[in-house]
């Protein structure tokens, strides 16, 4: 009787130790951090049109060919706008390949967009039902893919790239890819 | 020239030593009867309370004087900003808020020192020498990791500005009045440690612990209806509560502290339920500092989420196992130790407050585990998940509804033992009455949503009680109605306070109701001209002007509202930092809100939203009521300060 009173009392301060645990587990890391299942696996089967119809992005060109970067992005989208100096930037590291999604977008209304602000992509593959989008699990724009040179998708990114994204993740990734 | 950021810094180091001093030196004292070391907790109370308030004051004067020197001050503040946000903005930050938290603290420990005269002296010592250590966590916390006072040399010209967001009187008051009550129920927490230390808990216990808690359970309260309200017109799409970590933060204490309140009432009417009431204590205040550490430390994504950092993340985790577990390793080595109380029956007051007490706690783990589910998932390896107004619908609201019934029927009951039927019999008009108004409810809105609904149902049946209850306490129908007036003022302020915070709960249930199930909206393109009809009301828009404002230009559209007047709703784009905030022009009435916020031009017209939020208005003045009873009770004879302990000791309180 004494005993399980003593071990009811005791009830809390286990439950306390075992939140705690899990928070030192937490700390440090990033919540709105969103995984992809797709990373390490090669890209998805795709073949998307060009900007006028024609020849546009395919999952062949991603499988041969030099470290790509994806950027998923859509004239509507105004972070995107945001990121767009820094794609542009990105174009002139060696040895890196950008090429653009253009994701749930009318061909006409990127046309204007990527006229307004410049063309930094080496491809682009127009996306305008936004289902090859589903296939790489795409949350929303813009999003950014670093894919190697044998067509595995190797890191991902939610959100606008910022500069100390690029320079702390992406950069060194595709260094020891480019390797 | 003496610096005064320097002396502030200097104060706080200092507050932080004496601090040390008052955690242990008192500590040992009262368990060696050493008297001099028992008479220093006072003092050293009232002193450390004095330093942190020169701290304090001195980052005020940075502020107000624009010291960029200052880090802290350089990036929350800019010289342009009005002066009420350079006051303000002090607490805008993590830091500042730190010693807002720790100005509160110390507060309350100087005023146990100075108004707890009452209190046996060695009592007295423990209870400060544990609010001092929670105090030496605080200040080492800012002292090693959050610095309010770091430097930063050459001082920057201009500073970065606050939050527009912040920049409101909402965090004149939001901020000082939550951090009250949090910080008020630490005042709960040392006293449970002390009586444990002790190993006894007599029911003058609670007469001493509940003025404490009552006075930080009701500036929790404004604080939390506060914080809704502004973030109901500041966040320009007329939501009141958001399920958002941090709110979940606030409102977990407030449940315990509920809790508290009532349980409290058992200990010292009836000297039982103790070791339950030494458990909410502790837990009531461990909420607090949790709510801390996830606003703080970046476990949680969150609208309030303060700057993400790890160590100091890894700081208050400590702090938060060293204070939480440290009480309740205590707990479970002397609590099993407590003589058990009274016996009572299931249908009385007691068995009331017991079944407020289990409905309460039940609702604070429903939102704790709300609140770390994403958490707890993501650690085990399962998906990433957030959880939101969904999962509180159906797990916390049905709660509410047995709560509110045992809230109307408790209060009727006697002590000891109680006759549920003559209870039943004596609440039959209302029963009969809201048997009616279920009928009508659910003939006349058909089709409305079932949680509203049954919320409406219920807050009737409350009101109806507590109208029912306070008509047979001023013994209506034996005295008349000026008799019964009459008495209404020589009632217990405790009886008067009780009745207006039930009443505020009903009147904010029914706020809420019907604000959630029946609001209605009007999204749309609007051109100069055109007219939207909504709730009744005509509105035709008149367009958009540039208005400049202090340090802000606003983009305020134009409202003519038939029988109203004209609304300008404003839409305020801050240079400093570049940001944007919605101001919406409301117009409050008793029967609800008319909102309007206008967005960008997009084509040929302005994106405008136009809500009709009936009884919206309800659910702040609940809160209100609320608080105001809590204020009531305070001043009851009871609790005044001095006289219980006289009283008590000549004759035991007889059970009403």
């Amino acid at each position: 009787m004494r005993n399980s009173r003593f071990l009811l009392a005791a009830v809390p301060l286990a439950i306390v130790i075992a939140l705690a645990t899990m928070f030192y587990d937490r700390l440090g890391k990033n919540p709105s951090e969103l995984p992809s299942a797709l990373i390490g696996k090669p890209v998805p089967f795709f073949e998307l049109p060009g900007l006028d119809g024609g020849k546009g992005l395919s999952s062949a060109d991603l499988q041969r060919g030099p470290v790509t970067v994806v950027n998923v992005f859509a004239s509507w989208c105004a972070p995107c706008r945001l990121e767009h100096p820094l794609l542009t930037a990105l174009t002139k590291v060696p040895g890196i390949r950008l090429v653009g999604l253009s994701y749930k977008d009318k061909p006409v209304a990127t046309k204007a967009f990527l006229a307004e602000l410049g063309n930094p992509y080496a491809l682009i593959g127009v996306d305008e039902p936004g289902r090859v989008a589903i296939d790489w699990g795409v949350y929303g724009v813009p999003e950014t893919y670093l894919v190697s040179a044998e067509g595995e998708i190797m890191w991902k990114h939610v959100g606008p790239l910022t500069e100390d994204v690029i320079r702390g993740e992406m950069l060194p990734l595709a260094e020891k890819l480019l390797k | 020239m003496i610096d005064i950021a320097e002396l502030g810094h200097f104060a706080l180091l200092l507050a932080f030593v004496v601090s040390i001093a008052q955690g242990t030196v008192p500590l040992v004292g009262a368990a060696r009867g050493h008297v001099p070391s028992i008479r220093l907790a006072d003092n050293a109370a009232v002193l450390q309370f004095v330093l942190v308030a020169i701290a304090m004051a001195a980052l005020v004067h940075a502020y107000v004087t624009s010291d960029f020197s200052v880090l802290n001050v350089f990036e929350n503040s800019h010289s342009k900003k009005p002066m009420l946000y350079k006051v303000t903005g002090v607490w805008g930050n993590h830091e500042g808020s730190l010693l807002l938290w720790a100005f509160m603290l110390t507060l309350f420990g100087a005023m146990v020192a100075l108004f707890g005269r009452n209190l046996p002296e060695t009592f007295r010592a423990r209870v400060l020498s544990v609010q001092g250590l929670v105090g030496v966590g605080f200040l080492a916390f800012m002292v090693f990791t959050s610095n309010p006072f770091t430097r930063i040399d050459p001082a920057p010209l201009e500073g970065n500005g606050l939050n527009p967001i912040l920049q409101d009187p909402g965090l004149a008051f939001h901020p000082p009045f939550l951090y009250a009550g949090y910080v008020g129920i630490s005042i709960a927490f040392s006293f449970a440690v002390a009586a444990l230390i002790e190993g006894r808990v007599p029911p003058s216990w609670a007469r001493w612990v509940r003025p404490w808690t009552l006075a930080a359970w009701a500036m929790l309260t404004i604080g939390i209806t506060g914080g809704s309200y502004w973030a109901y017109y500041e966040l320009g799409w007329g939501g009141f509560w958001f399920w958002d970590p941090v709110e979940n933060a606030s409102l977990m204490p407030w449940l315990a502290a509920t809790a508290l309140l009532h349980s409290a009432i058992v200990v010292e009417k009836r000297d039982t339920l103790k070791s339950w009431t030494i458990l909410l204590a502790i837990v009531a205040f461990s909420l607090s500092l949790l709510g801390t550490f996830l606003v703080r430390s970046g476990v949680l994504t969150s609208v309030h989420a303060f700057a993400n950092d790890p160590t100091r993340g890894f700081f208050i985790l400590v702090f938060l196992l060293a204070v939480t577990g440290g009480a309740l390793a205590l707990y479970a080595v002397r609590a099993p130790a407590l003589k058990p109380g009274g016996l009572f029956q299931t249908v009385s007051r007691e068995g009331a407050l017991v079944l407020n007490n289990l409905l309460l706690a039940t609702a604070t783990a429903t939102v704790l585990l709300g609140t770390l589910y994403p958490l707890i998932l993501d650690v085990v390896g399962g998906a990433k998940v957030s959880v939101g107004p969904p999962y509180y619908n159906s797990t916390f609201m049905p709660l509410m509804v047995p709560l509110l019934v045992a809230l109307g029927i408790g209060p009727l009951l006697p002590w000891k033992r109680g006759d549920l039927a003559g209870v039943l019999g004596r609440l039959k008009f209302v029963a009969a009455a809201t048997a009616l108004v279920a009928v009508l409810v659910f003939w006349l809105m058909a089709g409305g949503p079932l949680l509203s609904l049954i919320a409406f149902v219920f807050a009737f049946f409350l009101a109806g009680s507590v109208i029912v209850e306070v008509l047979e306490r001023v013994q209506y129908r034996r005295l008349g109605l000026a008799g019964a007036v009459r008495r209404l003022f020589t009632l217990p302020r405790g009886a008067i306070g009780m009745a207006l915070a039930h009443m505020g709960v009903a009147v904010s249930v029914f706020g809420i109701a019907a604000a959630t199930g029946f609001s209605e909206e009007h999204l749309g393109i609007m051109k100069v001209g055109d007219t939207v009809e909504i709730a009744g009301y005509e509105l035709t828009f008149r367009g958009v002007e540039t208005v400049p404002g202090p340090n802000y230009t606003a983009a305020r559209g134009r409202f003519e509202v038939a029988g109203v007047g004209i609304m300008s709703p404003e839409t305020r784009r801050f240079q400093t930092p570049p940001m944007e905030t919605t101001e919406a022009a409301i117009h409050p009435t008793v029967l609800g809100d008319l909102y309007v916020v206008v967005g960008e031009q997009t084509g040929p017209g302005h994106a405008v939203r136009i809500y009709w939020k009936p009884f919206v208005m309800w659910i702040w003045a609940g809160g209100l009521l609320m608080a105001a009873g809590g204020f009531f009770s305070l001043s009851d004879r009871r609790l005044r300060v001095g006289a219980p302990v006289r009283r008590a000791a000549a004759q035991p309180q007889a059970a009403e």
